[in-house]
């Protein structure tokens, strides 16, 4: 079997996803162009032996339409001898496109993969592509179809997470991101946004605000309440009988952020590492998708853990960090109360909560800050999982690589 | 023999005439769909040979058209869907030629226009109406569980957009000429009605030419570059609104309802395609309501089970109609305020009589506020209002009955509180008037020995609040006489409200099957989570929560009816079988939890939010059970039904559609299952004895199915 490596993974700081984020102003082709051209830079690589680009990109319409991933190959001046293909497993699209990535370069017929994500939620709404699921009345009613958000307050009535436990949940994000930030955990995978006179455009996460306070985010409105009144409690409802009251807990300071961002993550073979000279940092030693019930929406990072777990002879013991994406804070809880998972071990540098959640480049994102972490730290194993639409779940497990290339294979 | 005359006047106008022979109203049946085609090539052949100049499509009757053939849509069946599709595709074939003939096309209107007929007068380009408060037009289908097959649901968006048509198709909102003009769907009115024609003919002369012209001789979406006004599903205004509207409209149905679902469906899967696609998308959904169950519930007891009740079908015949211009009501509390409001507004004197002057007063008060209301809402004037008010005295004086043609006692529940009104009563009544006792359980021939003339005594068994709740229950005593009966009837309907008949025992009909369910939803508590048993209830269609209701209802109340039906068949030497939920109610009880009024029941009343179940309704499941939603769902069901036939085979109930209409209406039982009885015809005789088999052997006795019930499968009856 022919290893997947990880040489390298770098990604865009996230701007504010609003029309006054720093962002906004940028096109997401440049966004992601500029990105392949600092890859193609850091790495020398010559982007003719590059097989595939594997963009992921959840709303690829308009500006982020017509396949994306070739375009900014295209765009940035790549060989015309590579392909590019543009995936949307929803908010797991970035993780996905590293998943597939591993699994071309594990079954042999590719050596050198891209994989990534890209989103700029400023510019293309998210939901603004539509799709049957929410749009087809007679598919939504007959799917018990929901928003993800009121699944996340869902969870945390039937887990009997409070609004203080959320809140607090998302304090420790902010929390945890500034001391990042401060300490230079990204210092290495962010690469400023400039502008073609070089003028930097953004350099850092904008949604940051280490002072929140439980106090001060406790006077938000929940987002999802008014939604629910109109109907979409009594659709959780049929299905989670046990539930008198749906406890609606989520606002926009416990939830992801939407930011605009990319992502891109090398990724080959033993081969291409030899041919090209290219650092392993860390191997993909087991990937998995599963479904849960659509209805809640959320609850698939244990399950998908589980899976990868599973296939790769492990136990939760084995592995020394995870990063579970905060799109909802009762998300993130759920996992770690399914697993047993202690604080400590995951999330450690912030989520989405603080830094915000590109949809299509955040699995890629957090892989990036997980392969970051596992080195700074000099431990061994980490674990990305993201909750997805549709009530699916992934699930990524690395290693970090301490052979020498000529031992590889 | 035609159901269409073809026309053509010395104006060169052809002339749809829509004249069902033998007939009082237009239906669109088989023979019509045939008759439509005729009229209409014949219109297309002249319009070939160039001899045409415009069209007019009217009618002879007092109606435009009355719409859909609802008997042949009630016996279509699965096997029948070729049929029913075949119909709303030929149809929609004549409306098109219609309307693409490319001269002008006027719909003239001088009656209800409804389902079929305002889909008739969809297809024209312009439309004259007699300008009448009294002249509905509009899509009904919805109320009987079905949808607009013949083009309205792809006309009316194509007219109004997605979300202006939503209420005239999802709720079948119908509209006035007035109202029509204002949403556009209407183009002049006229005053006279003989004039109707001329005007039309004169329209039609002075809107001649060549081009297609939107709504002169075109549609607006047979012209290039129609849009349909506020988008469709692909633009943002409409795509916004789409992932919840049907959550919003399960909102109002529990999920129980297909055919709001698939109105709204069918709306915007036509949204996003040619006209054609669309009318064939929606006789697909048509046909799918058509032949499935739930519309042939909905019609069976909203369509004939009413129109019988209406039509007087419980009450005996040999009885003159009888009129009434005062009253009497006894009591001025909840009930009887309620009454006499009711009454004063239907133009019927009421003197409304308390135990003193000022109990009466606060009695009128009621109409007061409610018309008050109604003034500031601009529903009601001052002088409408005070007019009615004026109809209501209140009074202390017995003598003041005297006059009556029929008094309503609506005193407390107490035997002989209620002998002694009625004994007052009559002695100032006159011999031939009627005395009726609202009374929810107690029986009227106990009741009726206080009485003199027993025969003019009969029961009258109101819902609270009285100016919302359709239904009158009425109790016929051992000796009640037809003549009370008819009256009572004919009052009832009178008042507006719908009545039915039953035979006296111990809560009658409604009271009787709504303690079952009470019973259950408590004697749930032992094998489910307390808001499973809410929730079961709410997706199977029920207004409200068995606790709840039971909360609001007050434990108290449940104690005493199941204590005096203890002592009452004492007295008949039988002994009352327990039911789980007897002891539940007893420890409730005791810890002083009695419902809503006494702040804590099977919920706790928090000053400061709203009702939350208490940790005591949990409490009960010693045994931590969790038993499927199903069953859960479906006890209550079964219950209810089990009860209603057993109400039958006792000969309380007269009638399957009283049945029916009294659960659904007075007990809340789901609109969906067409009441309790069609509940058990369209569940299948033989399924729904096994599964009540199954609910014995499992939950208890009172799933056990009568013996007439398995005479009737025996025999292959129904309900």
């Amino acid at each position: 079997m022919t290893n997947a490596y990880i040489f390298d993974a770098i990604r865009t700081p996230r701007g504010r996803g609003k029309a006054t984020g720093a962002l906004h102003e940028v096109k997401p082709i440049t966004l992601l162009s500029n990105l392949l051209k600092t890859l193609e830079q850091r790495n020398s690589l010559d982007t003719q032996y590059v097989d595939d680009i594997v963009m992921g990109c959840v709303t690829p319409i308009g500006d982020q339409g017509a396949n994306i991933a070739k375009t900014a190959a295209i765009a940035a001046g790549w060989s015309d001898n590579l392909g590019g293909v543009t995936i949307n497993r929803f908010c797991a699209s970035g993780l996905e496109a590293v998943n597939v990535a591993a699994m071309k370069v594990r079954s042999g017929w590719e050596h050198l993969v891209v994989a990534g994500g890209i989103e700029s939620m400023s510019r293309e709404t998210m939901g603004s592509d539509g799709g049957a699921w929410a749009n087809d009345p007679h598919t939504n009613v007959n799917t018990s179809f929901m928003p993800q958000g009121i699944g996340a307050d869902l969870i945390a009535t039937l887990d009997g997470y409070s609004r203080e436990d959320v809140d607090t949940f998302a304090m420790r994000s902010h929390q945890k991101a500034a001391a990042a930030w401060q300490r230079g955990a990204f210092a290495n995978s962010v690469i400023p946004v400039v502008d073609q006179n070089g003028f930097e455009i953004l350099s850092t996460d904008q949604l940051i605000r280490p002072e929140s306070t439980v106090e001060s985010l406790s006077k938000l409105k929940p987002s999802f309440k008014k939604m629910g009144e109109m109907g979409f409690d009594n659709v959780a409802k049929e299905k989670y009988h046990q539930v008198e009251a749906i406890n609606h807990i989520h606002t926009p300071a416990n939830s992801s952020g939407m930011v605009d961002g990319a992502a891109a993550i090398l990724i080959g073979s033993a081969q291409a590492a030899k041919q090209h000279g290219l650092k392993p940092r860390a191997k993909v030693i087991a990937t998995a998708i599963v479904g849960e019930d659509p209805t809640i929406m959320l609850t698939g990072p244990a399950p998908a853990a589980v899976k990868a777990l599973k296939l790769a002879g492990l136990t939760t013991d084995d592995i020394d960090l995870y990063e579970v994406n905060e799109a909802f804070a009762s998300v993130v809880m759920r996992f770690q109360g399914d697993l047993n998972i202690p604080d400590e071990k995951v999330n450690v540098n912030g989520g989405s909560i603080a830094m915000g959640h590109p949809l299509g480049a955040t699995g890629a994102i957090i892989l990036g800050t997980l392969l970051d972490e596992l080195e700074a730290r000099n431990l061994k194993r980490g674990l990305a999982t993201l909750c997805i639409g549709g009530g699916m779940g992934i699930a990524t497990i690395i290693e970090l690589v301490s052979e020498s290339v000529s031992e590889l294979n | 023999m035609t159901s269409v005359k073809y026309q053509k006047d010395s104006n060169n106008i052809a002339h749809l005439v829509l004249d069902k022979e033998n007939s009082s109203a237009n239906l669109v049946d088989l023979a019509f769909a045939d008759d439509f085609a005729d009229a209409v090539k014949q219109l297309a052949d002249d319009i070939a040979n160039e001899s045409v100049d415009g069209v007019i499509i009217r009618s002879t009757k007092s109606t435009f058209f009355a719409g859909g053939d609802i008997n042949m849509l009630f016996k279509a069946g699965k096997d029948d869907a070729e049929q029913v599709m075949s119909l709303s595709t030929s149809l929609k074939a004549s409306m098109r030629t219609v309307e693409t003939c490319g001269k002008p096309v006027v719909a003239c209107i001088a009656g209800a226009a409804m389902g079929g007929g305002w889909e008739i007068a969809l297809t024209a380009h312009h439309r004259i109406a007699v300008n009448s408060k009294k002249l509905k037009m509009g899509l009904p289908e919805v109320t009987l569980g079905l949808l607009p097959g013949g083009g309205g649901v792809t006309r009316m968006v194509r007219l109004l957009g997605i979300q202006g048509a939503m209420p005239y198709l999802v709720q079948g909102k119908a509209f006035t000429s007035e109202q029509g003009v204002k949403i556009g769907l209407v183009h002049a009115l006229v005053d006279d009605e003989n004039t109707l024609v001329e005007q039309a003919i004169q329209w039609i002369k002075s809107n001649q030419s060549e081009e297609l012209v939107a709504g002169i001789n075109a549609q607006p979406w047979d012209i290039k570059g129609y849009k349909i006004p506020g988008g469709t599903p692909s633009d943002k205004q409409i795509a916004n609104i789409l992932p919840i509207t049907p959550a919003i409209i399960r909102n109002s149905t529990k999920g129980t309802l297909p055919a709001p679902d698939l109105i709204f469906a069918t709306m915007v899967e036509g949204a996003q395609v040619d006209f054609d696609g669309a009318a064939r998308i929606e006789s697909r959904y048509f046909t799918e309501l058509t032949v499935g169950q739930i519309s042939k519930n909905i019609i069976n007891t909203f369509w004939y089970n009413l129109n019988e009740i209406k039509a007087g079908g419980n009450r005996p015949d040999n009885v003159e109609k009888s009129k009434f211009s005062k009253i009497g009501v006894l009591g001025a509390g909840m009930m009887g305020a309620g009454i006499a409001y009711i009454a004063a507004i239907k133009g019927i004197s009421v003197v409304l009589k308390d135990i003193n002057l000022e109990n009466a007063e606060k009695g009128k008060d009621y109409s007061r506020k409610i018309l008050a209301k109604q003034i500031a809402r601009g529903r009601m004037t001052e002088e409408k209002s005070d007019a009615i008010l004026a109809l209501i005295t209140p009074s202390a004086e017995v003598a003041d009955l005297a006059e009556c043609e029929f008094v309503i006692e609506a005193v407390f529940e107490s035997r002989d509180l209620k002998a002694t009104v009625t004994q007052e009563s009559e002695a100032v009544m006159s011999e031939t008037a009627i005395f009726a006792s609202n009374t929810s359980t107690l029986p009227i021939t106990g009741l009726a020995q206080a009485s003199k003339r027993p025969a003019n005594f009969i029961g009258m068994h109101f819902f609270s609040p009285v100016d919302k709740m359709q239904l009158v229950e009425i109790i016929c005593g051992e000796q009640t006489s037809d003549e009370a009966l008819a009256q009572c009837y004919d009052l009832t309907l009178h008042l507006g409200k719908t009545p039915i008949v039953v035979n006296d025992s111990r809560g009658f009909y409604t009271s009787r099957v709504f303690t079952t369910y009470v019973k259950e939803g408590v004697a749930l508590l032992k094998d489910a989570a307390p808001a499973s048993i809410e929730n079961a209830a709410y997706v199977s269609g029920f207004p409200v929560g068995p606790l709840a209701v039971t909360d609001e209802v007050n434990l108290g109340l449940l104690e005493k009816i199941t204590k005096q039906t203890k002592a009452d068949l004492a007295l008949e030497g039988k002994t009352m079988i327990a039911h789980p939920a007897d002891d539940i109610i007893d420890d409730m009880i005791s810890k002083g939890r009695l419902g809503k009024s006494s702040g804590a029941g099977f919920y706790d009343y928090p000053s400061d939010s709203k009702k939350k179940l208490s940790k005591t309704s949990s409490e009960y499941n010693t045994e931590n059970n969790s038993i499927s939603f199903d069953d859960i769902k479906e006890r209550l069901l079964f219950v209810m039904a089990i009860e209603t036939a057993r109400c039958v085979e006792e000969g309380v109930i007269r009638s399957t559609g009283d049945g029916n209409i009294g659960a659904i209406f007075g007990i809340g039982y789901p609109q969906w299952t067409g009441g309790t009885l069609q509940f058990i015809n369209q569940y299948g005789l033989a399924e729904f004895i096994a599964r009540a088999e199954q609910l014995t052997s499992l939950y208890g006795e009172r799933f056990s199915v009568p013996a007439s019930l398995r005479d009737m499968l025996a025999s292959g009856k129904s309900f």
